[in-house]
């Protein structure tokens, strides 16, 4: 299952027609504690590059935004309870939501793993 | 991902280096712009060095703000016509809270005043520390000599065990346990003379020290190498004074608020309400009679999320005020925030709703502080 990674910090898996969305270890250790995850309503269009979602932190309040365009179908119900799981797990039971791929091209434009990892690796 | 907050983002101006500035990053500190310098806002992480200095103790850099000395003839009258302290029941070895006001009484500044040997040593806020020269400069007497201390570095060691530590090191005329609250002496610390202070900005017990830049380095090491000491960051700094329900200048006080609003009545010294004479007085004195329009007050939310400096307070359809200071308070696991309200929604209890990004969130007027203050005022 290929992941790809945006210059915003989230991730994307794609599995068939469904991608799941989450932020990166190296985004989750920038914000630091995680106090509340904002999660897109079930149904909602975002579109790739505008806000998707807000992590509150203890500083500060921080925008998600969809990696790519399209319908969020599921959201992580376990980040109500537990929004620290994001520091805990980012990038696997801290996930955000789940989407439908509107248009595949979109995915051409981000980073596999070894480009994200350069690009962490320049900031 | 991207932050929202773009307040301290202070690019275009020079940042200079703390005298800890090599400390902090050696011992993994994430440095932001904060008051024209660059600080440490957090080492392991904003929570755990929280409720470490709530459960241990906690040493802050503090050194970006400005430590002054006043010195010169007729000093106690020429700062009273600046300051609305009553100079006259500040004996030697006390520090006492004061603000600096302009001519309609808003808030320029809020600072500590001790009484030196024929002087008066302050401390003001690092981001308004030129700007407050400027005005005591101005305001005060050419006879009056101001010096600003560019050489000596601040640190506050706060939290409960603060003392324990600190008193295996400190060498003075006296033991550090007949310090009480606001009250301060000369000490020997690692064989260097500093000034300590019983005072601190988190609601704990704890000291604030003035000890020369170049031992700075050798002092942060003597104490973190107690058990008890850990470093910690402005962004702990802040959630600390926001649970103690302290106010922040530039946020919760600026020249649009006046200290009464605020609720620093006792700022504003007894003698001072009745005589004047310094300024702004009128407006203060007719508002300690009259009351205010605002009130600044406490509020604790439903849910976990936070409201934030500039979300609206509303009763019902109006909007009746607007957050100050609004956070994650990580003692009581929940949302908890400062705000300017109208002063008919004041009272303890009050239901009223923030809103955050569109949603209305509940939330409820509440005592301040949020978390008991700890001040040694002796055994």
């Amino acid at each position: 299952m290929p992941r790809y990674y945006t210059d915003e910090h989230e991730w994307i898996d794609v599995e068939d027609d469904v991608a799941t969305v989450g932020i990166t270890e190296y985004a989750q250790g920038q914000l630091g504690d995680i106090v509340f995850v904002e999660l897109p309503e079930v149904g909602a269009m975002i579109e790739q590059g505008k806000d998707a979602a807000v992590v509150e932190s203890v500083k500060a309040a921080s925008d998600v935004y969809a990696p790519i365009t399209g319908e969020v179908t599921e959201t992580n119900a376990a980040l109500e309870e537990d929004p620290a799981l994001v520091n805990a797990s980012p990038e696997d039971a801290g996930w955000f939501f789940k989407m439908t791929i509107a248009a595949p091209a979109e995915l051409d434009k981000l980073m596999d793993e070894d480009g994200y990892k350069a690009f962490v690796e320049d900031l | 991902m991207s932050d929202h907050d773009t307040e301290d983002h202070l690019e275009d101006i020079p940042l200079d280096a703390l005298p800890l500035d090599a400390w902090h990053r050696a011992r993994g500190a994430r440095m932001v712009p904060f008051a024209g310098y660059e600080m440490p806002i957090q080492y392991e992480g904003i929570v755990a060095e929280h409720n470490w200095t709530r459960e241990n103790a906690g040493l802050f850099d503090v050194s970006h703000m400005g430590q002054l000395v006043l010195s010169g003839p007729d000093l106690d009258a020429a700062v009273e016509a600046v300051l609305p302290i009553d100079l006259s029941t500040l004996k030697l070895g006390q520090q006492r809270y004061s603000l600096l006001l302009d001519e309609e009484g808003g808030v320029l500044d809020d600072l500590m005043v001790s009484r030196w040997p024929e002087a008066l040593y302050l401390v003001v806020n690092g981001a308004t520390k030129w700007d407050d020269m400027g005005t005591l400069r101005e305001a005060l007497p050419d006879d009056i000599t101001l010096n600003y201390l560019d050489d000596r570095a601040l640190l506050a060691l706060q939290g409960p065990k603060a003392a324990d530590a600190l008193a295996r090191h400190a060498n003075g005329e006296y033991p550090l346990s007949a310090l009480t609250f606001m009250k301060f002496g000369q000490f020997k610390l690692a064989g260097h003379d500093v000034t300590i202070a019983r005072a601190g900005y988190t609601g704990e017990d704890g000291f604030e020290i003035s000890l020369p830049s170049d031992a700075a380095a050798e002092i942060a090491d003597l104490l973190c190498a107690e058990p008890e000491v850990k470093p910690i960051g402005l962004g702990a700094r802040d959630s600390l004074r926001l649970e103690a329900g302290l106010p922040l200048y530039g946020h919760d006080l600026t020249p649009e608020t006046s200290p009464i609003e605020a609720g620093l009545v006792f700022g504003i010294n007894k003698r001072r309400r009745t005589e004047g004479g310094y300024p702004g007085a009128d407006r203060i004195n007719r508002e300690i009679a009259e009351g205010t329009a605002r009130k600044w007050v406490g509020l604790k939310l439903d849910g976990r999320l936070p409201a934030r400096e500039g979300a609206e307070v509303f009763s019902g359809a109006d909007k009746i005020g607007t957050v100050t200071s609004g956070g994650f308070s990580p003692t009581l696991g929940a949302p908890i925030a400062m705000a300017y309200v109208a002063s008919e929604h004041a009272a303890i209890g009050t239901a009223l709703e923030v809103e955050v990004r569109g949603k209305r969130l509940a939330a409820t007027v509440s005592p301040t502080p949020f978390v008991p203050h700890r001040y040694f005022r002796g055994s």
